[in-house]
C-alpha cells in the first residue's frame, strides 16, 4: 500500500514546493448543493499545472461532485447550486461573464464510462476542432486527428480504419479514443472521472500510462477509486469523506505519512 | 468483538413432501400460464385468419371485369356527319348509338321496345365514354367496323362472375319434341322427363303453404268480431287451399310466374324459358332463338332458385348473356378502372384513385406540420423547458390529447377551420389539419421518448468538449433519436390513414367524382370511401368496399413495415 512513486527526473514537478508557483486551478470556499443536501462541504484546494492530482475518498463523499465543477458540468443539473470561488489561471471560472462553453474548451473531460459518439473514429476526434474552428482546412483537421491519436497512443492501432464506428473498438480503446477526442482542442485541463473503472487491468495499464506522458502538455485531475492508481499516476492527492475535503497533499506524503486519522484509516483499508 | 447471532433458517430440503408439492405446484403454474397464452395467441389469430379471409374473399371480384368484345361500326353519319374530323365534333358524336347497335345486332329477334332497353342496359354507361376515348386518341377509326371491349353493367358483371344467380344444372334425359310457333315453344316427350323440375316446383309450394298457414296462425282468434279482420284473414286461407291442392297432386301440370323459381331449357344452341309445366309437356317462350343447324339431342334444365322478380337480372338478361358467353365475346379482364377512375354511382365504373390521391394529399399536409412541430416540441420540452408545475401542466394536457376521441378534433375542426378561418369544405387542406391536430400529442410523446433513450453520456460528451447545449443536442442526441422518432411518426401516419370520424365533421364524406389535383380540392379519403360504399345498397360495392379496404390495409402494413425497417437499418447499440 506504501508504494511510492519514483518521478521521472524530466517531467518531474517540484514536488515538495508545489505552490511556489502560482497554481494552474484554485478553490476557496466551494460548497455545492443539490436541493437541500449539502453535499460538498468548504472544500480549498490548489492544483499546480503540468502535474496530475488524484482525488480519492469513499464512495459518495464528493470527489466527482467537485471534479464536476472545475469545468462547470453541473450547470446541467437544474437543482444544483454552487458558491465559492473557483479560478483556473486566476480568472474566476464562475464569472457570468464568462461563456461555459469556452470554459469546456479549455477544461477537457474523460469519463467513467467509455462514451465516444457512435460515429467515425475519424469524427470523434475532430467534432471539436471543428467545432471550436480550430482547423481551417481538411489538411489542418486531418493532422490535428493524427496527432490527438498519437497523443493518445491510438494512432497505430486505428490508423487503418478511421472510418469505422468508434463504438466498434474495444473498451479500453474507446477509452483512449475519449482521450484524443479532449485533447484535440488543445485544452489545458483534463478532468478525469475514474476513467479506468470500466476496463480491465492491461486497458488500464496503458490508460496510467498514458496519464502520466499527458502529464508533461496538460493539467490533469482524476477521481479514482484505486488507491494504488492514485499512488502510481498522480503527484498531489486529496483525500474526500462525507463532502469535506480531509487532507490534501504530495503523494508520497499521503500514502506513507497522513496526518488524518481518516485518512490513514481509509489508505490502509480500514473504511470504504 | 463477539457478536451473538441468530441462527440461520433450515434449509431446502430436496426430498420432503412439502418440498415436492411445491415444486409441482410451481410446474403446473407455469404450464397452465403458457396454455393460457397459447389459446390467446390461437383465438386471436384465427379471428384475424376469418377477417382477412373474409375481405379477402368478397373483396377479390372488384379487381376483375367483363367485357363484351364486339364488332363496333364507327359509323361516319353519326359520328362526324360533316365530315370535318374535327376534335370537338368527334367528342360531341353519337357514341351511345353505336353501343346500341353492335349489340343488337347481336340479337336480332329483340324487337320490342321494352326489351331493348333491357337490351341495352347490359353495358355500362361507361362504354359510350370508351369509345369516344378511343376515337379521340385515333381519328382514323371513323368509318371503320372494329372489335372493342364495351364494359358490362355491374349486374351483368355479378351474374358472369356467378354472384347474383346462384342456379343448379339438370341434365336432360331422354329425347324432347320441339314446336316452335313464333316465340312460344312445346316440347313434349315420352317419358316424364320434367318430373325432377316439377317435383322442385310443388316443393316450393308447400314451404308457400305453411308460410301462409303461419300467416294465418299470427291472426288472433276473433272470428265475426270484426269484418277487416275477416277480410284479412280470408285472403291467405282460401290462397292455401288453393296452393295445398296444387301441390299435392304430383301430376297436375303448373303455371309458372315471375315469383317462383325459374326453368330455363338449354337446347339446340338456345334458351327457352319454361312457362308452363307438366311431368310430359312444357310450354315455354323462347328466349335465345335456336341455332337451325345445331340437331344435338341433349338439353339441360338450369333452375334458378330465387324468383325472377327478387333477383337483379331477369331472364332475358340470363339468356342474353349465356348466349354472348356461348358465342365467344365475353372476357375477363383486370378492373385498371378500379384504381384509375373516381367515385361512380354507377358501380362498374366507381374507382379508388379520388380518394386514394385525397388520402396522399391529406397525410402530405398532416406531415408537414406535424414532424416539425411535434419533433421541436418534443425537443424544446425535454431538453430545453424548465422542469416546473407548469412544464408537468403541459406534459399531462398532451398526453390527455391523445386520448380524446377524434370526432372531437372533428368539431373543433369544423368550428376554427372551416367557420371562423372559412377555409374550403371537403379539402384535404383542413383534413390534413385536423389529423394533424389528432397526431400531434402521438409524434410529440413518441419523440420524447426516443430523446429519452439516448444515454445522457453522448450528451455529456458533447457538452464535454466544449458543444453548447444546442449543440449537443442538434447535433448528437437528436439524430441519435431519429429512429424512433421516425416510427412514431409512421405509426401516427399510420393511425391519420384511417381515421373517419373527424372527416366526416368537415364535410370530406360528399360524394367526389373528379380526382382532386391540389389541397384545396374537394376530396375524400380512403377510409371515408370505404364508408360510403358500404352504405350503398348495390351489390357490386360490396365487393368494392371490401376491395377498397384491402387497398387501405396494404397500405398500413407497408407503412409499418417502413417503420419496422428504419428501426432495424437505423437502430444504434451503446
Amino acid at each position: 500500500m506504501n508504494q511510492s512513486m519514483k518521478p521521472d527526473p524530466a517531467t518531474a514537478m517540484p514536488v515538495a514546493s508545489p505552490l511556489a508557483a502560482a497554481p494552474k486551478i484554485a478553490a476557496r470556499g466551494v460548497n455545492v448543493y443539490y436541493g437541500d443536501k449539502h453535499a460538498l462541504k468548504d472544500v480549498n484546494v490548489e492544483i499546480p499545472e503540468k502535474s496530475v492530482m488524484a482525488f480519492i475518498g469513499p464512495s459518495g463523499c464528493g470527489k466527482s461532485t467537485f471534479l464536476r465543477c472545475i469545468n462547470r458540468m453541473n450547470d446541467t443539473i437544474p437543482i444544483c447550486r454552487v458558491t465559492g470561488d473557483i479560478t483556473i489561471d486566476k480568472r474566476d471560472i464562475y464569472d457570468p461573464a464568462l461563456d461555459v462553453v469556452l470554459l469546456r474548451a479549455r477544461v477537457g473531460m474523460v469519463f467513467q464510462k467509455p462514451n465516444p459518439f457512435p460515429k467515425s473514429i475519424y469524427e470523434n476526434v475532430a467534432y471539436g476542432p471543428r467545432l471550436h474552428g480550430l482547423a481551417p482546412t481538411k489538411t489542418a483537421l486531418d493532422d490535428i486527428v493524427e496527432a490527438s491519436l498519437r497523443r493518445a497512443s491510438l494512432f497505430d492501432e486505428v490508423k487503418d480504419r478511421l472510418n469505422d464506428s468508434g463504438t466498434s473498438l474495444s473498451g479500453g480503446q474507446q477509452q483512449r479514443l475519449c482521450i484524443a477526442r479532449a485533447i484535440a482542442v488543445s485544452p489545458d485541463v483534463i478532468l478525469m472521472d475514474e476513467p479506468c473503472s470500466a476496463l480491465d487491468p492491461i486497458a488500464t495499464a496503458k490508460i496510467e500510462e498514458l496519464i502520466d506522458e499527458l502529464r508533461a502538455n496538460f493539467t490533469i485531475v482524476i477521481v479514482t477509486h484505486s488507491m494504488q492508481q492514485a499512488a502510481r499516476v498522480s503527484q498531489r492527492t486529496a483525500f474526500f469523506h462525507l463532502g469535506t475535503l480531509v487532507e490534501e497533499g504530495a503523494t508520497d506524503q499521503i500514502f506513507t505519512n497522513p496526518r488524518e486519522r481518516r485518512t490513514q484509516d481509509y489508505i490502509t483499508g480500514r473504511f470504504g | 468483538m463477539i457478536e451473538t447471532r441468530p441462527p440461520l433458517p433450515r434449509g431446502v430440503d430436496f426430498e420432503a413432501p412439502e418440498t415436492v408439492l411445491r415444486v409441482r405446484r410451481r410446474y403446473a403454474s407455469e404450464r397452465r400460464f403458457k396454455a393460457m397464452g397459447l389459446c390467446a395467441v390461437v383465438f386471436a389469430a384465427s379471428f384475424v385468419v376469418i377477417l382477412l379471409g373474409d375481405i379477402l374473399r368478397k373483396g377479390m371480384p372488384a379487381f376483375s371485369e367483363h367485357r363484351v368484345v364486339l364488332p363496333v361500326a364507327f359509323d361516319v353519319g353519326k359520328l362526324d356527319p360533316k365530315g370535318t374530323r374535327d376534335m370537338a365534333e368527334l367528342r360531341a358524336g353519337d357514341y351511345a348509338a353505336l353501343v346500341r347497335e353492335s349489340l343488337r345486332a347481336q340479337f336480332p329477334e329483340v324487337s320490342e321496345r321494352k326489351e331493348r332497353r333491357l337490351l341495352d342496359a347490359l353495358v355500362s354507361t361507361g362504354a359510350p365514354d370508351d369509345l369516344r376515348a378511343a376515337v379521340l386518341a385515333n381519328p382514323a377509326l371513323v368509318g371503320q367496323t372494329i372489335s372493342m371491349p364495351l364494359l358490362l353493367s355491374d349486374d351483368a358483371d355479378l351474374f358472369l362472375k356467378g354472384e347474383s344467380a346462384r342456379n343448379s344444372r339438370l341434365m336432360g334425359m331422354g329425347s324432347l319434341e320441339l314446336a316452335v310457333q313464333g316465340k312460344t315453344a312445346t316440347l313434349t316427350a315420352a317419358q316424364d322427363v320434367f318430373g325432377a323440375s316439377l317435383a322442385m316446383i310443388k316443393a316450393g309450394l308447400a314451404k308457400t303453404a305453411t308460410e301462409l298457414e303461419a300467416e294465418l296462425a299470427r291472426f288472433p282468434a276473433l272470428a265475426g268480431t270484426n269484418a277487416l279482420l275477416d277480410a284479412k284473414r280470408a285472403e291467405p286461407s282460401s290462397r292455401i287451399a288453393d296452393v295445398r291442392a296444387r301441390e299435392g297432386d304430383a301430376a297436375r301440370a303448373e303455371t309458372l310466374d315471375a315469383t317462383q323459381p325459374s326453368l330455363l331449357l338449354v337446347l339446340r344452341g338456345g334458351i327457352i324459358k319454361i312457362t308452363e309445366l307438366a311431368p310430359r309437356t312444357a310450354t315455354g317462350q323462347v328466349l335465345l332463338p335456336l341455332d337451325p343447324r345445331n340437331t344435338r339431342p341433349d338439353w339441360e334444365m338450369v333452375r334458378y332458385l330465387v324468383p325472377e322478380s327478387n333477383r337483379r337480372v331477369s331472364d332475358a338478361e340470363i339468356a342474353w348473356l349465356e348466349g354472348l358467353r356461348a358465342r365467344g365475346f365475353i372476357e375477363k379482364g383486370f378492373a385498371s378502372r378500379f384504381f384509375s377512375n373516381g367515385d361512380s354511382r354507377e358501380p362498374e365504373l366507381a374507382g379508388i384513385r379520388g380518394a386514394l390521391i385525397g388520402s396522399v394529399l391529406t397525410l402530405l399536409v398532416t406531415l408537414l406540420l406535424c414532424l416539425p412541430i411535434g419533433v421541436g416540441a418534443a425537443v424544446y420540452l425535454e431538453e430545453f423547458a424548465p422542469k416546473n408545475r407548469f412544464t408537468d401542466l403541459l406534459e399531462v394536457n398532451i398526453n390527455n390529447l391523445a386520448a380524446v376521441p377524434s370526432i372531437v378534433f372533428g368539431l373543433l375542426g369544423l368550428a376554427a377551420f372551416l367557420n371562423f378561418f372559412n377555409l374550403p369544405r371537403s379539402a384535404p387542406l383542413v383534413g390534413g389539419l385536423v389529423l394533424a391536430l389528432l397526431v400531434l400529442p402521438t409524434i410529440i410523446i413518441a419523440s420524447r421518448a426516443a430523446l429519452k433513450a439516448v444515454p445522457p453520456s453522448i450528451k455529456e460528451a458533447a457538452l464535454g468538449v466544449g458543444a453548447s447545449h444546442q449543440q449537443a443536442v442538434f447535433q448528437h442526441v437528436l439524430p441519435l433519436a431519429m429512429p424512433g422518432i421516425m416510427t412514431g411518426t409512421i405509426i401516427g401516419m399510420a393511425h391519420a390513414l384511417g381515421e373517419t370520424a373527424p372527416l366526416l365533421m368537415i364535410g370530406m364524406v360528399a360524394f367526389i367524382v373528379e380526382v382532386p389535383h391540389a389541397i384545396t380540392d374537394a376530396a375524400t379519403v380512403l377510409p371515408v370511401q370505404i364508408y360510403l360504399w358500404s352504405d350503398l345498397p348495390e351489390l357490386a360495392f360490396q365487393a368494392k368496399t371490401a376491395a377498397t379496404i384491402m387497398v387501405l390495409l396494404g397500405v398500413l402494413f407497408l407503412m409499418n413495415g417502413l417503420a419496422i425497417v428504419l428501426r432495424r437499418q437505423f437502430e444504434r447499440r451503446w
